[in-house]
């Protein structure tokens, strides 16, 4: 559709005031793998409620808007082998990185982090590699 | 007063993320597939939420604590080392493969369908697992 790029603006400014709200707010970075990441691994267990609710919030929004839009499909794939890699990849490598889309993305690069814009490159670069051989050449995707 | 902010805060992150489309698989895959028909959607998310994030950044360097009290972030560390490359490099292949990473996961959890169930819970594995492979990477480990 040729307005999606107005909702994705729109949704971005959503996003970066979410990450300011946050920022100036709790003085926490907005970075959902570590949000995520310090639940399950009992590094970040001090602040849990913290990041429950802030992961409620994310939860509960999109049911909100839901009857807004009828019905959203959002196209994940049913290869389960695909799904279980990606997952694998994402969970572990985001959090040897330290941050994902949120962290590195949006926080990072608009504090101007070198480490933020690195990481981004790096994921960028890779993701659309993998696209590359996975759907142009092998074609799995 | 701490977890209403986080609520907004997760709030306006969960709106975003679905009004944007960012949730909608394809339109992720679309904007890493240059080769193919290449979705520019994802670069205006990424830049409006850069907007009211780089403000955000400005207003911190005038302040001492945040609204709470809390400490506000130190400036960004830019020790670039092996494991920010290597874990970078994982994480894109697997965005890529999926389409998702862990926003839009958690964003679309009432409606992603069971597929999307399979993908958290193997992230949610990946993370636990994470801090084991971290350790034998680099030690001592470096603090978040």
């Amino acid at each position: 559709m040729e307005m999606d790029w107005i909702w994705g603006l729109i949704g971005g400014l959503l996003i970066g005031t979410g990450g300011a709200v946050y920022l100036l707010g709790n003085g926490r970075i907005m970075g959902a793998s570590g949000i995520i990441g310090g639940l399950v691994d009992g590094s970040g267990l001090d602040t849990k409620w913290e990041r429950l609710v802030f992961l409620a919030g994310v939860v509960l929004l999109p049911v909100l808007l839901m009857p807004y839009y009828g019905s959203v499909d959002t196209h994940v794939t049913d290869n389960y082998v695909v799904l279980i890699a990606a997952g694998l990849l994402v969970g572990i490598g985001t959090r040897l990185a330290n941050g994902c889309t949120s962290g590195h993305g949006v926080c990072g690069m608009s504090r101007l982090s070198l480490r933020g814009f690195v990481a981004t490159g790096f994921y960028i670069v890779a993701g659309g590699i993998g696209v590359i051989i996975f759907r142009h050449l092998l074609g799995v995707i | 007063m701490y977890l209403v902010i986080a609520f907004i805060a997760g709030g306006l992150f969960g709106a975003g993320l679905f009004i944007s489309g960012m949730t909608d698989t394809t339109k992720v895959q679309g904007w890493l597939d240059v080769f193919g028909n290449w979705d520019p959607t994802l670069a205006f998310v990424m830049g409006g939420a850069m907007i009211p994030m780089a403000i955000a950044w400005l207003i911190r360097n005038r302040r001492v604590t945040s609204l709470v009290g809390t400490p506000l972030p130190p400036p960004p560390s830019t020790k670039i080392d092996g494991r920010l490359v290597t874990g970078s490099i994982m994480f894109g292949i697997g965005w890529g493969l999926a389409g998702l990473c862990p926003g839009p996961a958690i964003a679309s959890l009432t409606y992603g369908g069971p597929g999307l169930y399979v993908f958290v819970a193997a992230m949610l594995a990946g993370m636990i697992f994470a801090p084991a492979l971290r350790a034998r990477l680099d030690r001592p480990v470096p603090a978040e």
